[in-house]
């Protein structure tokens, strides 16, 4: 005999059939009792688009790249993010921010494109970990499905989150970057807390 | 002249200077240095990121130096003794030193086209500590345009002075220079004059920081997705041997070649750096050698190390390999 691993194991034994058994009824009887009892069980999947299951906050799914509380987009195209991707899903295009655009962008830089594939993406979050300006954050939305694999990759169109309807990103924030906002005199917390800067000087 | 740095002893000639020894001995002694550049002259003894301590003067006085001496202007003298990275307290003062230049060096990396290639983001990062003490307003100046080429971002300027060197020594007459004096002292080109010389675009080059960048480059890529090549063409004006900054098939950049200390080996001339983007104005020598650990060399999955580069070029001559299809 071969070396054992488990005591689980059956030595398969090819003896005839007893006329019970040939007769197959109570092999299919006890089948169909297994699965219509199945019928009066809690069910374990969930009709999917209309119910919903409660996510974990930390959650890693769809993208999302945030504006500041005046509307501006926060991302100023710096690659730190294309540059961490291990699946080298990000790639992005940058465009100077021209005078009167300040509302739209927060930096003198901006992304003029920023592209997520989606299919290559492994959601595996540290593109908004290595993100210097806090601008793409992964949240708890699950990536659509499509019926072409052009349309898995995200334009900005997607990505960036709309005033309308924002995106709340506070508890995947991380202690230390909490800790980092409260720095006075960063041009990165100026909004944060430019006026209580002023008072204090 | 024998001279001891981190217990490697060297000969070198009379009037050789510590910073220069140590460089001798490599990499592993040698001291960081912002603002001395050896192709200028009199550069250097600005920023004090060199500094090193000196433990014996010479065999003939063997006192020691009082205080840290700056490297790069400090002649050796035979016998002796110095400290550089062996030495706790010259590290804690060099990093005083870091923090003294980041004062008023605003965070921008992620929009600054230096990052990836900026001396003081090394220097910071090897030298200095995570975080900032210093709580007030940074000074800030409005961008100028120095011709249609350059862009000084005064802000980010640390006031190393290897560009008005470079205005002074390279090209021929000079509109470029440093106004006002102490912490109110900026580079300025004497109310927006424009340089209009050939070998302007080299104080691209020898800026440390982003404080000059090449107006034609401006924005276009972070200096970690281009790919470094060698390359040459025939210039009546300047050697012509240059380093092309890949996208693709496309040149975004032209820089001249850096040696391992950050230093240009031959200056280069406007018209090979603005005016031959095309990757047919050139012949591609091969990739450029970067170091392993540079941010230039991530997510590019050959690493050539320089004798590795040595070997190609050298089947590249006998007609082994097409670089052409490569970078």
């Amino acid at each position: 005999m071969a070396l054992q691993l488990t005591n689980r194991s059956k030595v398969v034994s090819n003896k005839e059939q007893s006329a019970m058994e040939k007769l197959y009824l109570p092999a299919v009887f006890k089948g169909m009792s297994i699965t219509l009892s199945h019928l009066f069980k809690k069910s374990a999947t969930i009709r999917y688009p209309e119910q919903k299951r409660i996510m974990a906050p930390v959650y890693r799914g769809q993208h999302v790249l945030k504006r500041d509380d005046n509307g501006a987009e926060r991302c100023t195209s710096c690659g730190m993010c294309a540059v961490a991707c291990p699946a080298e899903a990000i790639t992005m295009e940058s465009a100077e921010r021209k005078k009167g655009e300040e509302h739209l962008y927060r930096e003198e830089k901006y992304a003029a494109k920023y592209e997520i594939n989606m299919l290559r993406c492994v959601f595996c979050g540290l593109c908004e970990e290595a993100c210097p300006k806090e601008a793409i954050f992964l949240t708890d939305r699950i990536v659509d499905t499509e019926f072409e694999r052009e349309d898995f990759i995200y334009g900005k169109d997607k990505l960036v989150e709309k005033m309308t309807e924002r995106i709340d990103v506070t508890k995947r924030q991380t202690p230390e970057v909490l800790e980092f906002k409260k720095t006075p005199g960063l041009k990165h917390n100026e909004l944060f807390d430019g006026k209580k800067l002023k008072e204090k000087h | 002249m024998k001279v001891t740095i981190d217990g490697i002893e060297i000969d070198v000639p009379k009037g050789t200077t510590i910073l220069q020894a140590a460089r001798m001995i490599g990499p592993k002694v040698a001291p960081p240095a912002m603002c001395y550049y050896t192709k200028l002259k009199t550069s250097g003894g600005y920023c004090r990121t060199c500094i090193v301590k000196v433990t014996k003067g010479s065999t003939a006085n063997p006192t020691p130096m009082p205080k840290p001496v700056a490297s790069c202007r400090t002649e050796v003298m035979d016998g002796m003794e110095v400290q550089n990275f062996t030495s706790p307290d010259l590290l804690e003062a060099r990093k005083g030193v870091v923090e003294f230049l980041l004062i008023n060096h605003p965070l921008d990396c992620p929009v600054c086209d230096q990052a990836g290639e900026c001396h003081l983001q090394d220097l910071g990062y090897n030298n200095g500590s995570v975080k900032t003490r210093y709580e007030f307003k940074r000074r800030e100046f409005d961008m100028i345009d120095i011709g249609k080429y350059i862009k000084l971002h005064m802000t980010r300027c640390i006031m190393c002075f290897r560009c008005v060197k470079v205005a002074d020594q390279i090209t021929n007459n000079r509109v470029h220079g440093v106004m006002h004096r102490g912490d109110a002292a900026e580079i300025s080109t004497y109310i927006e004059n424009v340089i209009e010389n050939d070998f302007s675009g080299n104080v691209i080059d020898v800026c440390p920081v982003g404080a000059l960048t090449d107006k034609t480059f401006r924005f276009k890529q972070r200096v970690w997705f281009t790919k470094p090549v060698e390359a040459h063409r025939k210039c009546d004006k300047c050697s012509g041997k240059v380093r092309l900054w890949f996208k693709g098939e496309d040149v975004l950049r032209v820089t001249a070649r850096k040696d391992q200390w950050g230093e240009a080996e031959d200056f280069i001339c406007n018209d090979c750096r603005f005016e031959h983007k095309r990757k047919s104005d050139w012949v591609i020598e091969g990739p450029s050698p970067i170091s392993h650990h540079s941010v230039i060399s991530q997510n590019q999955y050959e690493h050539l190390n320089e004798k590795e580069v040595e070997i190609l070029k050298h089947q590249k001559a006998l007609g082994f390999m097409n670089y052409d299809k490569r970078p």
